[in-house]
């Protein structure tokens, strides 16, 4: 390990002894419990960033979790005499259990997904704020758990509070700094760019959102838990205020809630700033205060702190990543023996888009090694077949073949590690990760799931096939069209397919840079992929293909070698025109 | 079980109640279908409008319809200066939330500064008034609420589907740039529909303040009950807000019969979930 990279982790780790210590020290309680609230809003706001920071999936229901938490631990502390320690887990157990099942069901949905999740967490904190109210877990007057016994693990009571506030932060942010170093975190800060894309590149996008959601919310509950000690009288008004909700987002927005450690940095900030504002009867001025402040974040500093210091940062410093001066080409892979099964077989593939017929009883084949140009007017059902076979979209009828064995009812991600990947028409690229992630993230998801330094060294390997080694650090939104066209094709080839789904490469490309695509597209067949393409410009069809499939209007009119499909009357008829057919 | 007179009184209260709900979805609807903004604010526009009726009613003497006017105008203002700043930072749809969510924590200290967290309730010659059909009262206030509900859903509704500016409107949220391409000015007409949306939040907030008891924390109960609404109604359809909200109000007024009232706020919730676990391609 570097310097640099242990020179931080020294730093908490000395920090978080020192925090330690405190209450030992001849400290007046009023400061201990100041920073039990920091490490309470510290824990909660970072806890908020799992899911809705890297994924992008904002919670407002935050305070939903955080209740859950609080009276798990005082009726289980209060009316079953369970042991406040025991607690912790339960409450974490429930939050979680209530957050996944939120998630099971908006997470589904193909639309409005983002809008519809925010939207049920705030409705679902007045829900279980109802319930509780409701029913004898409150019975609308609130729990006292001054009788509750504080485990001393520290000294006085405060000090135990104080030390438990302290570990949860401490869990917090280990966890967020576990999650966005891990294949979780990047498939979510994927997700939060353009989750069909992170689908069609292997990442399981519902189950990582659960598995965020349940981290977020549980560690939201167990805060809950060690809060409901501290304020010892809890009531369903002051749990479930709406501010519960607020402060986590702001924090987490101020800070950089797409870094670990910016929820920390805001919750820190932002509770010392409202601390020497005001409280009590005039706390409504500082909720507007807070209020105000995120409206100016949002629309001025989007980013947040942390990021926006952090990039400021690397601009002085040189790019971590070592740009290789030559690639070692890759010893090329045979040409899979003759397989008994065409790579893909559709058959009588139809798919609806309510009346219009997108794909009528499409049936077609391609063999191993092939490369197949698909042609077609603009709406005959070419980027639907290749939505179709990637699994984008579910088919109404027929069969899709991968190697022998079907998967038109697998989703995408499955799709894509059996061995399938696909380039889009207009690059749809992460714009948060950089050029070597966008690649690496395949690597990873892709056929052989790659860990992070494999996948990051085969991300360099086709970059440099590319020609985009020395952008490897950039975002995608400092390339040109052409680099960025070219960075779709390195993303489709570093999940190493055995079949490669390409959506016009070449349009908006001048001469000299299609002649380039073709050596490069020439050149993948000959490592082993079966190449189909969708294209307009002729010249590349009839250069690449060894056969040529034509769509009209969902149906396929023609397959053959490019000369045969060139002289079929129904084609001619197609692209040119009753009058030229005869 | 109780009484079938009691049930029908309460459903047609239900129902009365729902085009309330109605009301207030309509804004809704249609800035989050047509302009993809969706505005956690609108509830606490309503509710200033609502505290701006009763203030000017009770302090003043001015009559409801007068304050109703000057708010159409001052909230259309509003909206067009909302949507200016939208624009001008290029707000997404998630981060739209997140600004009008500030917006309606903003707007609730606001009221609390100038007029308590304390309930009020506006006292009118009408608040008891009602009209009696047989053994069912319906209460005068109510009726006229769910009638301007009616109206201005059909109207919209109308609006949208027949004319010109309201074919364009709905090209421009389908896609923009081709419906830029085909001379539709979408700048200009989302202007006129973000102010329209915040002129309904008006209209629905001078029925807020001569039907409900208002207090600043209100704006948090009708969120999750309207955006039910606007679900199940659809985006950007007047006339779905409208039936969506008859639908949650009748739902709501059965459950306070039949089971108890203090679990109403769950029903919107429930339909909502149900809706989205057995028809998830509704949205």
């Amino acid at each position: 390990m570097s310097v640099r990279r242990l020179a931080p982790a020294a730093f908490f780790a000395v920090l978080g002894l020192a925090l330690l210590a405190v209450p030992a020290l001849d400290i007046p309680a009023f400061y201990v419990s100041f920073l039990y609230i920091v490490f309470n809003w510290i824990s909660l706001a970072t806890s908020w960033t799992i899911l809705s920071g890297f994924a992008g999936y904002w919670s407002f229901g935050h305070a939903a979790f955080f209740g859950i938490g609080v009276y798990t631990a005082a009726t289980l502390a209060t009316k079953f005499g369970v042991p406040f320690l025991w607690t912790l887990p339960l409450a974490a157990g429930l939050a979680a259990l209530l957050g996944t099942t939120i998630g099971f069901i908006v997470f589904r949905l193909q639309r409005l997904r983002g809008e519809l999740f925010a939207l049920m967490t705030i409705s679902m904190t007045f829900v279980v704020a109802t319930i509780i109210s409701n029913t004898p877990i409150d019975g609308g007057s609130g729990v006292y758990l001054i009788s509750v016994a504080v485990p001393e693990l520290f000294g006085s009571p405060t000090g135990t509070i104080y030390v438990l506030g302290l570990a949860m932060a401490a869990v917090a942010m280990a966890t967020a700094y576990a999650v966005s170093r891990s294949r979780l975190g990047l498939g979510l800060f994927a997700i939060h760019d353009d989750e069909d894309v992170a689908e069609t590149k292997g990442v399981p996008t519902f189950r990582y959102k659960l598995a965020a959601i349940a981290l977020s919310s549980g560690i939201a509950g167990a805060v809950g838990a060690v809060y409901s000690i501290y304020v010892s009288y809890v009531t369903v008004g002051e749990t479930f205020e709406i501010t519960v909700t607020m402060y986590p987002v702001v924090m987490s927005i101020f800070g950089g809630a797409r870094h670990w450690l910016g929820p920390a940095l805001g919750a820190v900030v932002i509770t010392t700033a409202l601390y020497s504002l005001a409280s009590g009867p005039q706390a409504y001025i500082g909720r507007a205060v807070i209020a105000l402040g995120l409206i100016l974040v949002i629309l001025l500093m989007p980013q947040g702190v942390v990021t926006t210091v952090l990039r400021w940062w690397r601009r002085r410093m040189p790019p971590r990543v070592i740009v290789p001066e030559r690639i070692e080409p890759r010893p090329r892979e045979a040409i899979p023996e003759a397989s008994p099964h065409p790579v893909l077989d559709c058959r009588d593939v139809s798919k609806a888009f309510g009346g219009i017929q997108a794909l009528r009883n499409v049936s077609l084949a391609v063999a191993p090694g092939e490369i197949l140009g698909l042609v077609g007017p603009n709406g005959s059902g070419k980027s639907t077949l290749i939505n179709v076979i990637t699994g984008h979209y579910q088919i109404d009828g027929g069969a899709v073949f991968f190697d022998g064995a079907r998967i038109d009812a697998l989703p995408a991600h499955t799709i894509a590690q059996h061995g399938i990947a696909r380039s889009y028409q207009i690059p749809r690229l992460f714009n948060h990760l950089t050029v070597l992630d966008n690649v690496a993230l395949p690597a990873r998801f892709g056929t052989e799931h790659q860990d992070k330094g494999a996948a990051a060294a085969e991300a360099m390997h086709w970059l440099a096939y590319t020609g985009l080694a020395a952008r490897a650090t950039a975002l995608p939104q400092q390339l040109n069209l052409h680099e960025r066209k070219f960075l779709e094709l390195a993303r489709a080839l570093a999940a190493r397919p055995r079949l490669l789904l390409l959506d016009e490469v070449m349009s908006g490309l001048n001469h000299t840079e299609i002649d380039a695509a073709l050596m490069l597209v020439r050149d993948i067949r000959e490592r082993g992929t079966t190449i189909v393409f969708v294209e307009h410009l002729m010249r590349a069809v009839v250069a690449l293909s060894d056969r040529v499939a034509v769509l009209n209007e969902g149906t396929l009119i023609a397959v053959g070698t490019p000369q045969e499909t060139m002289r079929d009357a129904e084609v001619i008829n197609v692209y040119l025109g009753k009058a030229h057919a005869s | 079980m109780p009484h079938f007179t009691l049930l029908a009184q309460s459903l047609l209260t239900g129902i009365l109640a729902g085009a309330l709900y109605g009301l207030l979805a309509l804004g809704l609807s249609l800035s989050w279908g047509l302009l993809r903004l969706v505005n956690l604010g609108h509830f606490a526009m309503a509710l200033l409008g609502a505290y701006l009726t009763w203030w000017f009613g009770t302090v003043y003497g001015i009559p409801p319809w007068w304050t109703g006017l000057f708010i159409v105008g001052a909230f259309f203002v509003y909206g067009m200066g909302l949507h200016w700043v939208f624009m001008r930072f290029r707000v997404a749809e998630m981060a739209s939330m997140l600004i009008t969510f500030s917006i309606a924590v903003l707007l609730e200290s606001l009221l609390q500064a100038l007029w308590t967290a304390d309930f009020r309730r506006y006292e009118t010659a009408w608040s008891s008034a009602s009209i009696v059909v047989g053994p069912l009262f319906v209460p005068t206030l109510n009726l006229a609420a769910a009638l301007v509900a009616a109206v201005l859903a059909l109207a919209t509704w109308a609006w949208l589907r027949f004319t010109y500016v309201g074919k364009a409107l709905r090209a421009g949220a389908e896609d923009a740039p081709i419906a830029a391409a085909f001379g539709i000015n979408h700048r200009q007409l989302s202007y006129l529909l973000s102010g329209l949306c915040a002129a309904y939040a008006g209209v629905a907030g001078v029925f807020i303040a001569l039907i409900a008891t208002l207090a600043p924390s209100e704006i948090w109960t009708w969120v999750g009950v309207v955006f039910a609404v606007v679900i199940i109604g659809r985006l950007g359809n007047p006339l779905g807000a409208l039936v969506g909200g008859v639908l949650i109000g009748a739902c709501e007024a059965m459950t306070m019969a039949v089971v108890n009232p203090a679990w109403a706020p769950l029903v919107s919730f429930s339909v909502l979930i149900a809706l989205l676990l057995f028809r998830p391609k509704w949205v």
